[in-house]
């Protein structure tokens, strides 16, 4: 059962849950038997920030961090923090990029300009990039909130964690009366 | 035994629990908040936020003293406010177990500066433990206690970033039966005066000549030997998995799980068993320094490794394995930085847009509000410590002509305030300045993730408790000018401060509204730009909401985002912003 390590990189905005679909993929992964290992930076003001959290399973995992070039899936939750992060990825990886854009008060204010052309720069990189309106899937769902929970959707058809030990790993991280939400938003994004 | 995914903070906690603690006091501070936090959800142990660090280490020493097993947690910088006794803790040693858990911050994720707790640990001349991994912040913690009892002394567990805030598995065992011991006055111990302070001094020497035995011989410390590796390694804490993770077996290893003291004996067989050893250690040459001291030669540390900042696995690999080649995509350049802002709705940001506006000098805290200091508000000219604002104030009050171009005000948050700010604000009443302290008053602690505080009304459980009231407060230290005011009521906060900075004597203005991301905190509809209205002056755009943008030359609200706080809507002289109509 066991097999190589798999790392996986969440990014993202604070606020848009990066820390659920943290919780939800190690639960997964512990429940099947892994060693796991994630990191990341919390703290309220980083919200509205980027953020990142490093995500490691494997037989015996080491450090809780990703090298640069060691990912082997970045899970990105924003298209410029995608690009952002980029450098982590394994040649060849897989990029995962929702493609609501948030603006950062750096190009708000007018200092800096938000790239036009991400998507075709993260495929001169990686022929293996999945870009997911996943907004658009949460608000079918029934809550713009669950962008995360759909993202993990996406993820989890990558992955040979079993779909039943995903759908136990939504339940057991999210609050009793949000469960049938999250499920539905987590079935939208595996079954696209 | 069973097995779950802790953070290291929670695995603190959790060893805590198991040792039989019953008494927790701390203030917040990232990256140690959620041991205290965690503690807090087992029903058998008292916690409580305390109104800082000095505060929660005395309390803490007080349940000792009486028989119980205690801990305080807190951030590195937070070790400075209880240094002081921790330095005398460590001559009264202890009757209950007594843990510090101190996080360090290297890299300055989320913190005023890097420092290396381990100095103090050494300086105090206490035992301190340093886990690798959640299941060592467990196993660790819980057997501090009866290293606590045994040698008389406080025990620190420390931590970085790294541990605190990763994920690993931990073994949970079932909690010991500790009974508590009985309390005995004993003054030759707790009365520090000099005769029996020197007695105790010498006290110290032995416990760490006796507790050396132990680093030498005990669990703490131990050797991971490779039949084939041709270089050893010394490193502990977070540092072991960078380094197994980018040596594996090319490296034997010394993995220091005691800091303090450090092994002597050990250390020195280690490296007479490799020409070349490399101590592998973040911030402050400690390990390095001591094993030179005891004269050991053949290590490279600082000379390879950088002073600041984090370490990787990456890193390790690259400063010691010859034709290390990692491949990795070149990072784009000139992408837009995405620093952490004012939420939309802060009730922060219509402030420090009235403070910008008046060019006053404003001397800064720490919290949510130092993001004031970034642009396009860039209302702040300094942030040291906690409560540094206040005195920082009466030191440029004081020094400056009582110039209208030269007044200074204070900001401090409701939290920082009681933590630091007060003793600051009593300087500036008895020694006659003339500044204003503004407290920001959001009924939480924001930035560490909204703990509750002595002025909000709550205890660390939610439950109603006493709350602190700043403006009687106010008044008592002697500062007769007190008044508060509302955010989003722009228009009068301006106009009060204005009056306040330009009082001659001193003055407070309570700034109030509830953090907008409390739970129970009201939001209003979402504002939106009429734009036949619009002038496109983008005067809106300068107080840096992140839910404000120009798009196609529109200047639009995010309707998700917004929480209708009006701060725009107060600023626009066209009455372009309004509330969105109904369908």
């Amino acid at each position: 059962m066991k097999e190589s390590p798999i790392s996986i990189l969440i990014c993202g905005v604070g606020g848009q849950g990066t820390i659920l679909a943290r919780k939800i993929i190690c639960e997964a992964f512990f429940n099947s038997g892994y060693d796991v290992k994630a990191s990341e930076v919390h703290g309220m003001a980083q919200r509205g920030g980027s953020v990142v959290t490093h995500f490691r399973a494997g037989e015996d995992v080491a450090s809780p961090l990703i090298e640069d070039g060691q990912a082997d899936i970045i899970l990105a939750f924003e298209p410029l923090e995608a690009l952002r992060f980029l450098p982590k990825l394994k040649r060849h990886g897989q990029v995962i990029v929702n493609s609501q854009k948030i603006m950062p008060t750096s190009v708000l204010i007018g200092e800096f300009t938000y790239p036009t052309d991400i998507f075709n720069k993260i495929q001169t990189a990686t022929d293996k990039i999945k870009i997911i309106d996943a907004l658009d899937i949460a608000t079918k769902a029934g809550n713009t909130k669950v962008v995360n929970v759909v993202l993990i959707g996406v993820l989890a058809k990558m992955l040979s964690v079993s779909k039943e030990l995903w759908l136990k790993a939504v339940a057991a991280s999210v609050p009793l009366k949000y469960q049938e939400l999250n499920i539905k938003a987590f079935e939208l994004g595996y079954n696209i | 035994m069973m097995k779950k995914i802790l953070l290291g903070n929670e695995a603190v906690a959790r060893g805590a629990y198991e040792a039989g603690v019953v008494f927790a006091s701390s203030y917040p501070g990232t990256p140690s908040t959620e041991i205290t936090e965690a503690l807090a959800l087992y029903p058998s142990i008292f916690c409580e936020w305390a109104p800082n660090e000095k505060v929660a280490v005395e309390a803490a020493l007080g349940a000792s003293m009486a028989g119980a097993r205690a801990l305080s947690a807190m951030k590195h910088v937070g070790l400075n406010v209880a240094a002081d006794p921790l330095f005398t803790a460590a001559y009264s040693g202890v009757n209950g177990g007594l843990v510090l858990a101190v996080a360090d911050d290297p890299r300055i994720h989320s913190s005023q500066n890097e420092q290396d707790s381990r100095n103090y640990f050494y300086a105090s001349k206490i035992i301190a433990l340093e886990p690798a991994d959640s299941e060592e912040c467990r196993l660790f913690t819980r057997n501090a206690y009866s290293l606590s009892e045994e040698y008389d002394t406080p025990v620190a567990i420390r931590l970085v970033t790294r541990i605190s805030h990763s994920q690993s598995i931990v073994q949970c065992e079932k909690p010991q039966v500790y009974e508590q011991k009985k309390y005995r006055k004993d003054m030759s111990k707790y009365v520090m005066l000099p005769v029996n302070a020197r007695t105790r001094r010498s006290f110290i020497t032995k416990r760490m000549t006796r507790a050396q035995k132990l680093a030498d011989n005990g669990p703490y410390n131990k050797e991971i030997i490779h039949k084939d590796a041709k270089i050893g390694v010394i490193t502990a804490g977070v540092l072991y998995q960078y380094a197994r993770e980018a040596l594996g077996t090319q490296a034997s290893y010394l993995k220091i799980g005691m800091i303090s003291p450090l092994p002597r004996q050990m250390m020195t067989d280690f490296c007479q068993k490799y020409q070349k050893v490399y101590i592998i250690e973040e911030l402050d040459p400690y390990i390095e320094t001591f094993a030179r001291s005891i004269g050991i030669t053949n290590i490279i540390g600082q000379k390879l490794f950088p002073r600041e900042g984090e370490f990787s696995a990456g890193l390790i690999a690259e400063k010691i394995l010859k034709n290390y080649r990692p491949f990795n995509y070149q990072p784009e350049k000139d992408l837009p930085p995405r620093p952490p802002v004012l939420c939309p709705g802060c009730s922060h940001r219509p402030l420090f847009y009235a403070l910008k506006r008046q060019r006053l000098i404003v001397t800064g805290d720490i919290g949510c509000y130092t993001l004031g200091a970034l642009p396009p508000l860039l209302a702040m000219d300094s942030t040291i410590c906690m409560g540094a604002s206040v005195s920082m104030g009466h030191g440029v009050n004081k020094v400056l002509p009582n110039d209208k171009k030269q007044k200074v005000v204070s900001v401090i948050g409701d939290s920082t305030f009681i933590h630091s700010g007060i003793t600051g604000l009593i300087d500036i009443v008895y020694n006659g300045g003339t500044s204003t302290v503004i407290i920001l008053d959001n009924s939480t602690t924001g930035m560490t993730g909204h703990q509750t505080n002595p002025a909000c009304g709550q205890d660390i459980y939610g439950k109603p408790a006493p709350a602190v009231n700043l403006e009687a407060l106010c008044r008592a230290i002697g500062v007769r000018r007190v008044i508060t005011v509302n955010p989003f009521d722009y228009k009068h906060m301006y106009d009060v401060i204005a009056a306040e900075a330009a009082a001659s004597e001193p003055s407070v203005v309570i700034v109030k509204a509830p953090c907008k991301l409390l739970h129970n905190t009201t939001k209003d509809p979402p504002r939106e730009v009429e734009q036949t209205l619009c002038q496109k002056c983008r005067l809106c755009m300068s107080i840096g909401c992140p839910s404000i943008s120009v798009q196609e030359g529109q200047t639009l609200i995010d309707q998700v985002a917004c929480t209708g706080c009006q701060a725009c809507q107060n600023l626009c002289r066209f009455g372009a912003i309004k509330e969105k109509e109904p369908l």
